[in-house]
């Protein structure tokens, strides 16, 4: 069991999660309330990573971020440190390949919320930021909640964009994943084994936890039955 | 007409995305039924007098305070205008207790008083001993309250309820009516109702103001609007089904009497406007306006406009029935709802011949411009 690729994937799902989910938020309360021209693309971009294989994206990633681009020069030379084959660089390819599995439940909860809801909250005098923690956040959770669990869980098995982005530098960008593909590689399949059934157990949990959440969190807000 | 203080001004007009045409004044204390089938703007005017839509064009004005003004870029947000609103569907916060969501309308309220304020609402809308029940935990008309007292606790410059009684049953409903009506007494602002049921406007509103596909077809009383629809699709839209055409006869100024044609018949009529002989009219007489009665009671003898029909139908209806009757040898078809007991003791049925009236006061021209 490769303890530091576990915590190195635990600590990159994290990362993943604090930065894409406020984003997420944004965006898909934009797409569930805002039409505008362009949004049917916009939509669509935010869906390609769930159709791209994982080395394509992983490709663009080395070649967009790489120190021959102008990102990975522009970066080099303010923080003196490349994004690529470096934890930084995992990050950012993270939270772009994680992109759909956050906004689309985000959004899916922000058109549940009825526009009688809102106009009342801003007839009520509530201010923006009061209606989206007094009364959105409260509504959405169950969707924010399925979002985080999603992406955690996703970066946590993500394999084919860290290997073409990070390659496998031991605790920098070697993650639980490329540890397992590493064990088989050396005929290691107890410590396989372990690691995958770790992934397991985690995945069926934090699904099992997000069902349960969303269920009761749901009934709260008054969409179950009496 | 001369405005008060917290009246409500209100010019919108607009082409796209949704066309709207509307220009009326609702005064303080004043229930005004904004009336119209589905889909006719209603909903999006109430929005914009909200500040939830912007309008292309117009000015709106609550009091002193210009909400609204496209020529002076002028425009309040929702939360500046400090208004009591009720969507149709009540928009109660599903997370919050019914307590605190009245409270959710108390901001301008010191924190410490909120409480107190908020449970006084709730009393005074019969909801004592409920605060904490969430809104799925309540009925339909413990909602409507809810959302009633969470728009009045704000003490709002105008109140506006979107389909109010949609959304309960029908008995709640009438018990709510009979709330509304006691509650419009006790307030002094103007409170604009939306509504796609006469009846609602007819028992509640103190003005209506017919809306279609966006523009205002006539603002008055609510009955003068049902006995003095401008044209025929407000009659229609008022529910009116008599709806004929004539040919005027004569006419005697003096005495108020205007003699017209229905097929061969003559009609008189003692509330028509100048009118030139010869002239081809659309005329109107709402269901009160006429006298369905058996011949042989004898009842109708003195009546003017006495018509011989042949009844085609009675459909009942809980207490009223539905009858269609053609006019014999003119085969115009009346339709009269009369009161279901007043259908069995007159034996009224289908096949049966029978005499009617007209009341000639009731009598209304449509759309008529005035000779030169």
């Amino acid at each position: 069991m490769d303890w530091q690729a576990l915590w190195l994937s635990i600590k990159l799902s994290a990362f993943t999660v604090l930065f894409l989910i406020p984003l997420a938020i944004l965006v898909g309360r934009g797409l569930a309330y805002y039409q505008f021209r362009g949004k049917s693309w916009l939509e669509a971009i935010i869906l390609v990573p769930l159709v791209l294989p994982p080395t394509v994206i992983g490709y663009y990633l080395l070649v967009g971020l790489g120190n021959q681009s102008v990102i990975g020069q522009y970066v080099e030379q303010i923080f003196g440190q490349q994004l690529v084959f470096h934890f930084s660089g995992l990050v950012i390819a993270s939270v772009l390949v994680n992109v759909p599995f956050a906004v689309q439940p985000i959004q899916r909860a922000y058109e549940m919320v009825p526009i009688d809801i809102r106009d009342a909250a801003a007839c009520c005098g509530m201010s923006r930021l009061r209606i989206f923690l007094k009364v959105e956040l409260p509504m959405v959770w169950p969707g924010v909640l399925t979002a985080l669990v999603l992406c955690f869980s996703h970066v946590l098995g993500e394999f084919g964009v860290v290997l073409m982005l990070g390659g496998n530098i031991a605790g920098e960008t070697k993650t639980i994943s490329i540890a397992i593909y590493d064990s088989v590689q050396a005929f290691d399949f107890d410590s396989a084994s372990m690691m995958s059934l770790v992934l397991l157990l985690f995945a069926v949990s934090a699904l099992a936890l997000t069902t349960s959440m969303s269920r009761r969190l749901g009934g709260h807000n008054g969409h179950s039955q009496r | 007409m001369v405005t008060r203080s917290d009246d409500l001004i209100c010019h919108i007009s607009q082409h796209a995305p949704i066309p709207l045409e509307a220009h009326f004044t609702c005064r303080a204390g004043e229930v005004l039924a904004v009336v119209g089938p589905s889909g006719g703007g209603k909903t999006t005017l109430l929005r914009m007098i909200a500040g939830l839509t912007l309008p292309k064009q117009g000015q709106i004005q609550c009091g002193d305070v210009l909400w609204f003004d496209s020529k002076h870029s002028v425009s309040l947000t929702p939360q500046q205008r400090h208004i009591g609103y009720m969507p149709q569907h009540f928009g109660l916060f599903p997370h919050l207790s019914a307590l605190e969501n009245v409270i959710a309308g108390l901001d301008h309220v010191p924190k410490a008083q909120r409480r107190q304020r908020a449970l006084d609402w709730l009393e005074r809308v019969n909801l004592q001993g409920l605060p904490d029940r969430l809104p799925a935990q309540l009925s339909g008309g413990q909602r409507q309250r809810v959302a009633l007292a969470r728009a009045l606790a704000r003490e709002p410059a105008i109140l506006l309820l979107d389909e109010p009684f949609s959304a309960v049953d029908r008995e709640t409903r009438e018990r709510l009516y009979i709330e509304l009506a006691r509650l419009k007494q006790q307030l002094s602002i103007p409170v604009i109702m939306v509504t796609h049921d006469i009846h609602e406007a007819l028992l509640l509103a103190d003005k209506m103001m017919l809306i279609s596909q966006g523009q205002m077809l006539q603002h008055g009383r609510p009955f003068e609007v049902l006995s003095h629809p401008h044209d025929e699709a407000v009659a229609r839209q008022m529910g009116l089904r008599n709806i004929f055409d004539g040919k005027v006869v004569d006419q005697d100024i003096e005495r108020n009497m205007t003699w017209f044609t229905l097929g061969e018949e003559l009609i008189v009529s003692d509330s028509a406007p100048p009118l030139a002989i010869g002239q081809a009219i659309r005329w109107v007489i709402p269901n009160q306006g006429i006298r369905f009665n058996a011949i042989s009671s004898g009842r109708l003898c003195k009546s003017l406009n006495k018509l011989d029909v042949l009844i085609e139908s009675v459909l009942v209806m809980g207490e009223s029935s539905r009858v269609i009757a053609s006019v014999i040898g003119i085969g115009s078809v009346i339709n009269a709802d009369v009161p279901t007991h007043l259908v069995d003791k007159l034996g009224l049925q289908a096949k049966m011949q029978t005499t009617i009236a007209l009341k000639s006061e009731q009598i209304h021209i449509l759309n008529v411009p005035l000779p030169n």
